[in-house]
């Protein structure tokens, strides 16, 4: 059946009650009956739930096979955590049929691409998908297709009770010996602990797994003791060199500098654009970049930005401290100068996913958001964004918070090169459609900018400021010529994975490349 | 193929960006930064083993990319070199709108040049004197001659110092103040003045340095230069800025150009215009004004 | 053109391709590997066999490293690739007529 995105969605997906996507806020207004965990109760005072190993305390929480396991990404590409657990459950305890349910996998996680191919691992559940675990689900070797669903969309899920999580896992740089756990004072600090909070909420167990043990009480706890059932301490939890990096540097690559001068020029143009503003933007190169000029217009017009969210880094910090914005809340931190801010810099709050972007609860903060600033690996002629699947059909990105803040804000905005080496960005159809064409305003290329027609509003706007715009057929035609037009990607039947809107319906679903031959 | 107009001997340079002719990802685009000419390089940015590589890539690049209004221009290599013949014919066979000569000294190297080129237009077949030709003046030999070099031939349309050379020469390096340039750049712009051709300054290469390259372009803008060669796209937007004439100044050439096309067309040669006298010796000064105005955006009037 | 010694021309940087030649045994023999493989292998092939073409080259090992090259590039570095071979990249290049 195809979609409200033109999608088509075999059949076999619409089963339990799962419907096609059928445009953004389909679902506003209709009533979810929230799932409850089934969790153990002490009652008996304890001293402490420190349990010797991570199989301890697995055995401890009646793990078996088939059970659910939840991880956050907060320690990025220098998680030990994921691994350490699967390899506790798999090769210690003897389980399989496990479905891990994570925020983000990527190459730190290559080892359990290893339990996929064995079958042990059965299912994937996840908001990000690189490294080798992207590659042998592209190749069909997970049993069940992996389930690819926002930062919002996740929470969503899981207070539904679409994913039933029976052990979660929290990485935390430091906790005490009952569980309240903390990003930061310990030794691979991550800063906020966002996604891990509805996990510890909903989930039926909870283990914190940290390198760092401090004094009772770790307070003001991110997540909290009221909710675990056990404390593991090890050696390391992560490389901190890879969790989060020295300082997000602003891009001095003229191209993105173009690009971002443009974005500001475009978000100055907008009614938005007054005192009290809010604002989201990405970590690439030229997202990040659009800060740098749009401090310029706001000193300009004597404004200041209300507040701030998102994955958090330095250029976003220095703001706050130079008074330039309001409020910071933090869903996720990307480098040491965020890590070293928050609960540190006044105004510099932590959120939850669910309260950053999840769209069935009652105040999500991307539905406040004046203005987000996306990446894309692929944009189409629809403003369909692709953020997951790469050129060559395999998964290979992260919808993260892309989608939830798309569709949240006012005014969403895609910066990107029109085209990368040989790939034309603007194309006329993405590969996977992870953010919907419906959600996206407007596309911000190195040659040229597009207005999507469904909004007349902005398309004035750029007019009265006099900023050049073109449609997006023509920025596709313009990277056709440069690059030619790419031969259409052959696909098998099998689907691979099912990329969820972050309602819940189906956006889209990706499936089994063919492998490819010249003849 | 994408056909170009022929070149225009005079036109707006303001902004000349170099561009290594060797790196694909380079020079597949380089004009989306709006500069007014791009300077493909087959001389010091490409290693003495790839000119041969470099000069495939330009010809393709020459005749695949669609460069737009931007002025594609080719530096080749010395007139001491093996290479400088095979630069010459893939310029012309490639359809570039200028070639930049290396290290000139003397209108003897303009000429040997400009036979070369023409030889290659009538062997490719393009019209013969489509090929314009600027000068680089690396050395004092070249700036003292550079009335000759500037005079040497209908296709030159303009001559530029390259300081790096001059400055070794010279015994010197860059200074604050420019003194260490500053007679070698009046001297040449003097010459190109007196020979009708456009000059340009030369390039300033501490990226981080942008006070330095302010007052260098400020005082480029001073002494009369018509534009300047740069090294990365970042260094083209303050050359526009600061060349951009003032609204003052827009203002005032306008009135000047109205005023003297109502007063002629009456058969009165002097007037004036707020109080200033004016005749025909201004015209071509405010006229300029009002090209380089509406080049910038800065004037949307139907004088010029 | 006779592919007369191994010879090869361009990089393996983004947006370049490094090509390599050398003498074949009477047939075109190409391997080809590309960034970009399902959605521009076939074309890249056209456009290193027409060139090879233009060139009159009828025997030749060629391997093309693509890094996601434009066409003007594929064509540029295979053309560079075979007149080395023939020790004639240097002058007399045939603008516009073998070379387009």
């Amino acid at each position: 059946m195809k979609n409200y995105v033109g999608r088509d969605i075999p059949d076999e997906l619409l089963v339990n009650g799962k419907e096609v996507y059928q445009g953004k806020n389909y679902m506003d207004g209709k009533y979810l009956k929230k799932a409850s965990p089934c969790t153990r109760r002490y009652e008996k005072p304890q001293e402490s739930k420190l349990v010797e190993t991570l199989a301890d305390a697995l055995r401890q929480c009646g793990a078996k096979s088939g059970m659910t396991f939840s991880f956050h990404h907060h320690l990025r590409d220098g998680d030990f955590v994921v691994n350490m657990v699967m390899k506790a459950a798999i090769e210690e305890l003897g389980l399989d049929n496990l479905t891990i349910a994570a925020t983000s996998l990527g190459a730190a996680h290559d080892p359990v691409a290893e339990y996929i191919e064995q079958g042990k691992v059965v299912g994937i559940q996840t908001s990000g998908i690189r490294g080798r675990i992207g590659e042998v689900v592209s190749a069909g070797k997970l049993k069940t297709p992996a389930i690819v669903r926002s930062h919002g969309g996740r929470p969503r899920a899981i207070e539904a009770g679409e994913v039933h999580i029976d052990i979660a896992f929290v990485a935390a740089p430091t906790s005490d010996c009952v569980g309240n756990c903390r990003g930061i004072g310990g030794k691979s600090n991550c800063g906020s602990m966002g996604y891990a909070m509805t996990d510890a909420k909903y989930a039926d167990h909870v283990v914190v797994v940290t390198d760092c043990l401090v004094d009772f009480p770790n307070m003001p706890a991110s997540v909290e003791a009221i909710d675990v059932d056990a404390v593991v301490v090890v050696d390391s939890i992560g490389n901190p060199k890879k969790i989060a990096s020295a300082a997000a540097r602003i891009s001095q690559n003229p191209r993105d500098l173009m690009m971002a001068e443009n974005v500001a020029k475009v978000i100055a143009s907008t009614p938005y654009f007054k005192d009290g503003f809010s604002f989201q933007t990405g970590v690439g190169g030229p997202s990040l970049a659009a800060n740098l000029f749009l401090e310029k217009y706001m000193d300009e017009r004597g404004i200041k930005m209300g507040w701030a969210i998102g994955g958090i880094c330095g250029p976003m910090v220095e703001l706050l401290k130079k008074g330039k914005v309001g409020k910071v809340i933090d869903v996720q931190d990307f480098d040491l100068d965020a890590v070293n801010s928050i609960h540190q810099t006044p105004n510099h709050f932590e959120m939850s996913a669910s309260q950053y972007a999840n769209p069935a609860n009652k105040g999500a903060f991307v539905n406040k958001l004046d203005f987000v600033v996306l990446a894309a690996l692929e944009i189409d002629t629809g403003f369909n964004v692709n953020v997951l699947t790469g050129s060559d059909g395999v998964l290979r990105g992260a919808p993260g918070g892309h989608p939830d803040t798309a569709a949240g804000s006012k005014c969403c905005i895609i910066v990107t090169p029109l085209i990368r080496g040989r790939m034309a960005t603007v194309c006329e159809h993405v590969v996977t459609v992870t953010t919907p064409g419906d959600c996206v305003d407007v596309l911000v290329t190195d040659y040229g900018i597009a207005v999507n027609p469904n909004r007349p509003d902005l398309i004035e706007c750029l007019d009265n400021a006099g900023i050049p715009h073109v449609s997006i057929e023509s920025l596709k035609e313009k990277a056709y010529s440069l690059v030619g037009r790419p031969d259409d990607l052959q696909w098998e039947d099998k689907v691979v994975a099912v990329l969820e809107a972050r309602d819940g319906t189906i956006l889209d679903a990706v499936r089994k490349i063919k492998p490819f031959t010249l003849e | 193929m994408i056909p170009r107009p022929k070149p225009e001997r005079f036109r707006l340079r303001r902004t000349m960006m170099f561009m290594n002719a060797q790196k694909p990802g380079l020079i597949k685009d380089a004009y989306i930064y709006g500069c007014d000419s791009i300077m493909l390089d087959l001389e010091d940015a490409v290693a003495e083993n790839q000119k041969d590589a470099a000069r495939f890539s330009l010809y393709h690049a020459l005749k695949t990319i669609d460069y737009g209004d931007t002025e594609v221009i080719v530096r080749i290599n010395g007139l001491d070199t093996p290479h400088w013949q095979e630069d010459i014919r893939v310029c012309v066979a490639g359809g570039a709108d200028g070639i930049r000569i290396a290290k000139c000294e003397s209108a003897q190297d303009v000429r040997t040049v400009e036979a070369a080129v023409e030889a290659a237009e009538k062997e490719f077949g393009v019209e013969v004197g489509r090929t314009l030709l600027m000068a680089a003046l690396e050395s004092p030999k070249g700036i003292m001659n550079a009335y000759e070099i500037c005079a040497a031939s209908d296709r030159m349309f303009g001559v530029a110092i390259s300081g790096g050379d001059f400055r070794k020469c010279m015994q010197t390096k860059p200074q604050p103040d420019g003194i260490d340039m500053l007679v070698a750049r009046g001297q040449m712009l003097i010459a190109a003045r007196a020979a009708g051709v456009q000059c340009f300054d030369t390039v300033f290469t501490n990226l981080d340095d942008m006070a330095g390259y302010e007052a260098e372009v400020r005082q480029n803008k001073a002494m009369g230069f018509d534009g300047k060669s740069l090294i990365n796209p970042k260094q083209i937007r303050l050359v526009h800025e600061l060349f951009a004439p003032t609204e003052k100044e827009i203002l005032q050439a306008e009135k000047i150009v109205r005023a003297y096309r109502e007063q002629s067309a009456q058969g009165v040669g002097v007037f004036t215009v707020d109080g200033k006298m004016i005749d025909i010796a201004f015209i071509p000064g405010a006229e300029r004004t009002l090209k380089l105005a509406r080049a910038c955006g800065l004037y949307e009037g139907d004088l010029v | 053109m006779v592919v007369q010694k191994p010879a090869i021309a361009g990089t393996v940087e983004s947006s370049d391709a490094l090509v390599s030649v050398e003498p074949g045994d009477g047939k075109i023999e190409l391997t080809l590997t590309s960034s970009v493989m399902n959605q521009y292998g076939r074309q890249i092939r056209e456009t290193v066999l027409d060139t090879l073409n233009r060139l009159d080259v009828k025997s030749v090992k060629i391997n093309v490293v693509d890094k996601g090259a434009l066409d003007c590039t594929l064509k540029a570095r295979v053309e560079c690739a075979v007149f080395r071979s023939c020790d004639a990249s240097e002058k007399n290049i045939p603008w516009g007529g073998a070379v387009q």
